[in-house]
């Protein structure tokens, strides 16, 4: 089964400060599309190791999410980048395509 | 405790901000998204604790800390796991927090962080920082075929390693001394020179210009080695 997103991590660190709240949300929802652009153009372009570094920064907004299992993918897909290895490539679009399905009905 | 944050994402700062407000032990004096910028403000600010991102473009933690004469206390902040035994190596860092970072967690960092600056006041020696004054003294003596020729020290712009002999520029003239680098290094004063490669020691109010991994200094190309670099660096007055 999928893995859900949620905002508990988020609700965790607010302790009900509904601003603090959105401000977070809504600096994940301007940079979580540039960074998974520039994740698939470094990807395109066979650029293994930058898109490595993409990896590492979008798995800080995974966790943020909540989404414990794609984080620890996202672990091992970030060593297998650093070693040329794309491999699960299709596997992390789908954690992508996922998250960006819930940051846009947030 | 005064602190800063050093993270390259927003998010990240944002949440370690939030964090820090609820700890009225800690006042946030300063958050940046890239080091030469904390290295800026750090040159003109005292603090007391860094909550330091490793995994930065360009400048790592890592370097930034290297840079720091007299590093703070630093909790590294990491999505990374694989550092934690490159960090024991730095006798300023007294956490490593992986994101996410929870609440719980970071309360224990904070605590750390005050048991370290406990014992950080309690050691020191009063005193100890007048023990190199004699180093700002303008003239340095060497042996040269037996006599011992002065040489005025701001004069010098360039020293360099050449197997057991250095040689030492100046404006003027140009010695070869049987000595090393590191003996040199001891009698010159810190504010001026600067070892910027194993082979070179450089007077820094003499350089033209830096351009990638090399200095022009007189009309001498000098290179810079990677892990020197960051040092050079926190020297310059950069705009």
């Amino acid at each position: 089964m999928k893995e859900q997103p949620n905002l508990n991590y988020l609700h965790q660190l607010s302790g009900g400060d509904k601003e603090f709240e959105n401000k977070l949300l809504a600096v994940v929802k301007k940079e979580f599309p540039e960074e998974e652009a520039v994740y698939h153009e470094n990807i395109k372009q066979d650029n293994f190791v930058e898109a490595a570094s993409n990896v590492h920064k979008l798995k800080h907004k995974i966790s943020i999410l909540g989404l414990e299992e794609s984080y620890r993918f996202a672990e091992i897909y970030e060593e297998e980048l650093r070693e040329n290895d794309p491999g699960k490539h299709q596997r992390f679009t789908e954690i992508l395509q996922n998250m960006r399905d819930f940051i846009t009905k947030s | 405790m005064k602190c800063l944050v050093i993270d390259d994402e927003a998010t990240a700062r944002m949440i370690i901000s939030q964090l820090i407000d609820t700890h009225k032990e800690l006042q946030l004096v300063g958050d940046f998204s890239n080091a030469l910028q904390a290295i800026k403000y750090l040159n003109q600010h005292e603090v007391d604790l860094i909550f330091l991102d490793i995994h930065m473009p360009e400048f790592t933690g890592f370097d930034f800390i290297q840079t720091l004469k007299n590093p703070p206390n630093v909790i590294l902040t990491t999505s990374d796991r694989s550092f934690a035994i490159e960090a024991f190596e730095y006798d300023c860092i007294v956490d490593y927090m992986v994101k996410p970072i929870t609440p719980e967690r970071f309360k224990k960092a904070v605590q750390k962080a005050e048991n370290a600056k406990l014992s950080k006041v309690s050691a020191e020696v009063p005193g100890e920082k007048n023990s190199d004054i004699n180093k700002t003294e303008n003239d340095l003596y060497v042996n040269i075929d037996r006599r011992l020729i002065k040489i005025d020290i701001p004069s010098i712009y360039l020293i360099e390693a050449k197997g057991d002999y250095i040689q030492i520029k100046t404006f003027e003239k140009n010695y070869t001394v049987h000595s090393t680098l590191k003996k040199i290094e001891n009698k010159l004063p810190d504010d001026l020179f600067l070892k910027i490669h194993r082979s070179y020691v450089i007077n820094t109010k003499h350089i033209i210009d830096i351009e990638d991994n090399s200095v022009l200094i007189e009309k001498d190309v000098v290179p810079v080695s990677r892990s020197n670099r960051p040092e050079l660096m926190k020297r310059l007055n950069l705009l």
